[in-house]
């Protein structure tokens, strides 16, 4: 039976055929008669294709293109938004857009024959960065202006507030590209089951969302296409729109051919040609007071979004939302920018745009204090946001904020008190800190306008209940999160709840796993539906119970002009990061990390440590190795060895905590925390790295060559901004 | 060209005649259905291909099959169903060691390796001994703490 208390760690469902190698992913799986797919991709950034030459194709191979879509089909990707195409046709934006694929029977003969695909173009100069996107590099590409989408945010009175300031202060934030790595690639299969209907296999965050975008290619329902996601290594939200770039094509190959088609990436294209992390650009003007404090702060956050915009709009939005962190100032005005560039479109990535901002305000937050010769802490705790407090988008905070302490704990681990007074800047030791959130799932009121999610509670008749919703496990923990809650309020054992991989066709859509909402949204309709089913559980032998997200009221929400509450849950993290850096090499050593975590009620105190363990490593790859630049549109680090993550010798064994603060609506008190415990260590080790050099640091990734060209040629920590 | 190699696989004997110059991964994975060494990287970089090579660890993805003529081949199959192998496996499973599982078979062989090279290791010697595998989801920690606890569970094995 269960525990009394549903945090008491359990085994995860997955664990054992995991580590025996007896779990099946996408690459596991052998599909009767299939023919293998590669994809031919623009070699170029921008231009047009002026003639594809293809090698005399043996018998059983073809190349498939937009030319194979039928009369009615829509060769586009529906994702949030509908301009990502599914083929190529005349035009490429970036390189590794889809012009084709080729499909046969060999995947080494299909390796030959790709080598002698000839594509001419017509190149045009190409934007890369985001100011090369902003200026209209080779002339704009999207509307007049190259800005795919833009929002504005106002609270109280910046102008007059700026008019009054004794001093404004501006600074520059960057972040670079990252790449997920996943440890699986990406991978599909696509089986024609006659009657136009498919059965899509797929490594995938989001059966529902691969359907929805897909069946308008050959012009067919959602309905006649069944996905089923198969165990997943690995998403990060690289596989959340991602995999649709794949099974779009797939389908297509499987309605010319009438064959089952796979097509599993090599390491080298995975990281070549997929989404990544939006490179960001954060430009803060601030007005300070006499006394040095913040009276209005504006920020221009702009995010590099690529050739189409998909799902950016959402990412730069969540961005802007985050741009004030854990802090409040009475005055303050944001305005986002999705720039348009000819790199490979940006998607989500753990943390969906708000690490970005997050890393922007703790980094400007720590500048201003160290100019003024103050501790970076002792100037971040006068502007901490607590409950009532208002938001960037005037509505307000509506839990309890336990900063303070989260912050308690996190000081008394790391003795952070004395080493910041112990270390001095520039000393080769420093200890940074960051405070950060993140909003559990989708903002405002899209759970109810949007989503709509729905979930499915079934009784067996030998006692088993099933549950029937659209959630994936990608190593998360979900697959045990759930059946918990429901063994939880059965009091059953955790082996008589079923929770299989997802099957669109026998599950109802429960949304998408992503934003921080499974086990907060999803979790909670398990919840209801298994206390409804309680005192029928005895009594009635087979039976179903369905329940359907309502959003609590009086939190109201406009989508169109983003005004109220944006969140009514979010997830609240402290990590504090200490480092030594070798004066003469500059390289960093990693020597403690500590964090605390607000996650509510922890469902499963294992599996969130698990998360916190990985989220804070992740962050601060991206801010110190995961170095991925883009050359003319080319991504320059294409293998694992050449683009770093972190190993298990790089940092040290962390120092978790959390404070309890269930939430009202959360199943069992818990909020969301998979994306949260990503979106602050790059700040404090960044803040850590800067104190030990006495050199302010403005943009991350930040690896030892960099760290070495701040001692040679850094700005002081304490310059004036 | 085809030759005709003999090796031992998980303890048995086994033949097959291929290309020698095929990746010791693929021969695993496609005629041999071993498909739990998993490929992750394609050059010998995250160690989720991870075999035992005469009782050394291996990355089976840079290593042609010929090269295992005459010579004994343990993958995640053979290891995980040892006594060692299936303390390692329980030791993975109760200290939440896994999360999407992919690098997890070669973080299991990694584990072996080392326990049964020295069973009682430091923190520091857990973290060398699984360096060369890739984990993006863990952080490593409860990787490292669930080998200590499957060296602590299986000392009399690994004392062998």
């Amino acid at each position: 039976m269960v525990a009394e208390d549903i945090s008491k760690a359990v085994r995860r469902v997955d664990a054992v055929a995991k580590s025996e190698g007896t779990a099946k992913y996408i690459p596991d799986y052998d599909f009767k008669d299939c023919l293998w797919a590669r994809m031919i991709r623009s070699s170029i950034p921008r231009g047009k294709i002026k003639n594809i030459s293809l090698p005399v194709l043996p018998e059983g191979y073809c190349f498939v293109s937009y030319k194979d879509i039928p009369e009615g089909g829509h060769n586009y990707l529906h994702m949030i938004a509908t301009d990502w195409k599914c083929f190529a046709e005349d035009e490429v934006r970036y390189v590794g857009e889809t012009i084709g694929l080729l499909v046969g029977p060999d995947k080494t003969l299909l390796e030959d024959l790709l080598e002698q695909v000839k594509i001419d173009y017509e190149e045009q100069e190409c934007a890369v960065s985001i100011d090369e996107g902003v200026a209209c590099k080779g002339g704009a590409f999207v509307n007049d202006n190259n800005i795919h989408c833009h929002l504005k945010l106002e609270v109280g009175n910046p102008d007059e507030a700026f008019s009054k300031a004794d001093k404004i202060v501006e600074e520059t934030l960057e972040t670079g590209f990252q790449e997920h790595i996943y440890l699986e690639t990406n991978g599909a299969c696509c089986v024609p089951e006659g009657d136009d209907k498919y059965t899509v296999y797929a490594s995938a965050q989001c059966p529902f969302y691969i359907r929805k975008s897909i069946a308008p290619l050959l012009n067919i329902s959602p309905d006649q296409i069944t996905v089923k996601q198969t165990t997943t290594g690995g998403a990060f939200g690289g596989k959340e729109h991602f995999p649709d770039v794949l099974c779009g094509p797939l389908l297509v190959a499987a309605h010319k051919t009438g064959k089952a088609v796979k097509m599993i990436f090599d390491r080298e294209e995975d990281i070549e040609f997929s989404v990544k992390r939006h490179p960001s650009k954060v430009v803060f003007k601030t007005g300070l007071d006499k006394d040095g404090n913040i009276v209005a702060m504006d920020s221009k956050v702009y995010y590099n979004v690529g050739g189409y915009l998909a799902s950016s709009f959402v990412v730069l939005q969540r961005g802007c939302f985050h741009v004030t962190g854990c802090y409040v100032f009475p005055n303050m005005r944001t305005e986002g920018f999705g720039v348009a560039t000819n790199t490979f479109p940006s998607c989500a990535f753990r943390g969906f745009g708000a690490p970005q901002t997050l890393f922007a305000i703790e980094t400007h937050m720590c500048h201003l204090a160290e100019m003024q010769g103050i501790d970076p802490l002792e100037y971040k705790r006068r502007y901490f946001i607590k409950k009532g407090d208002v938001t960037s988008t005037n509505g307000k905070i509506v839990e309890r904020v336990m900063i303070p302490e989260m912050l308690e704990q996190v000081l008394k681990a790391s003795d952070y008190e004395r080493k910041a007074r112990e270390y001095k800047w520039g000393s080769g030791r420093g200890i940074g800190i960051s405070f950060y959130n993140h909003g559990g799932a989708f903002t405002g009121n899209g759970e109810q306008a949007i989503i709509k999610a729905k979930c499915i509670l079934k009784k067996y008749k030998n006692g088993d209940v099933e549950i029937l919703c659209g959630q994936t496990e990608m190593g998360q923990g979900f697959h045990t999160i759930l059946p918990k809650i429901a063994a939880h309020v059965l009091n059953l054992p955790l082996e008589k709840v079923i929770f299989k991989d997802p099957d669109t066709s026998r599950v109802p859509d429960s949304g998408p796993t992503a934003a921080s909402r499974s086990t907060m949204i999803v979790g909670e309709l398990v919840e209801r539906a298994a206390r409804l089913m309680k005192d029928r559980y005895d009594r009635e032998e087979e039976f179903e119970v369905k329940t359907e997200y309502e959003h609590p009221e009086g939190y109201p929400w406009d989508q169109n002009t983003f005004q109220g509450y944006a969140y009514l849950g979010y997830g609240w993290g402290v990590c504090a990061v200490e480092v030594e850096v070798d004066p003469c090499t500059a390289e960093v050593t990693t020597k403690g990390i500590w964090s605390s975590h607000d996650a509510g009620h922890l469902i499963d105190e294992k599996i969130v440590h698990g998360q916190v363990n990985g989220g804070i490593i992740q962050g601060i790859g991206w801010g110190s190795t995961e170095v991925l630049e883009n050359v003319k549109g080319h991504f320059k680090q294409t293998s694992i060895s050449d683009y770093i993550v972190p190993t298990s010798m790089d940092h040290p064994k962390q120092g978790v905590y959390f404070v309890e603060n269930p939430y009202e609506w959360g199943p069992f008190g818990a909020k969301g925390m998979g994306e949260l415990v990503f979106n602050g260590s790059a700040a404090a080790y960044i803040d850590a790295v800067s104190r030990a050099i006495g050199k302010r640091i403005s943009s991350i990734p930040c690896p030892t060559e960099q760290v070495m060209d701040y001692l040679i040629h850094g700005t002081d920590i304490k310059e004036a901004l | 060209m085809e030759a005709k190699l003999t090796f031992k696989l998980n303890g048995k004997t086994v033949s097959i005649k291929t290309d020698p110059l095929r990746r010791l991964l693929d021969v695993l994975r496609d005629d041999f259905k071993l498909t739990g060494v998993k490929e992750g990287c394609s050059e010998g970089e995250c160690g989720a291909c991870s075999v035992l090579f005469n009782g050394k660890i291996v990355t089976s993805c840079i290593i042609p099959i010929g090269a295992a003529d005459g010579q004994e081949i343990m993958t995640i199959e053979g290891v995980s169903a040892t006594e060692g192998g299936k303390i390692i496996v329980d030791a993975f499973a109760d200290g939440g060691a896994v999360q999407c599982g992919f690098c997890i078979p070669g973080m299991v062989i990694a584990a072996y390796y080392l326990l049964s090279n020295n069973p009682d290791p430091t923190e520091d010697e857990i973290r060398l001994g699984i360096s060369g595998n890739i984990c993006r989801c863990t952080g490593y920690d409860l990787i490292v703490e669930s080998i200590k606890l499957a060296a602590k569970r299986g000392e009399k094995i690994w004392k062998k």
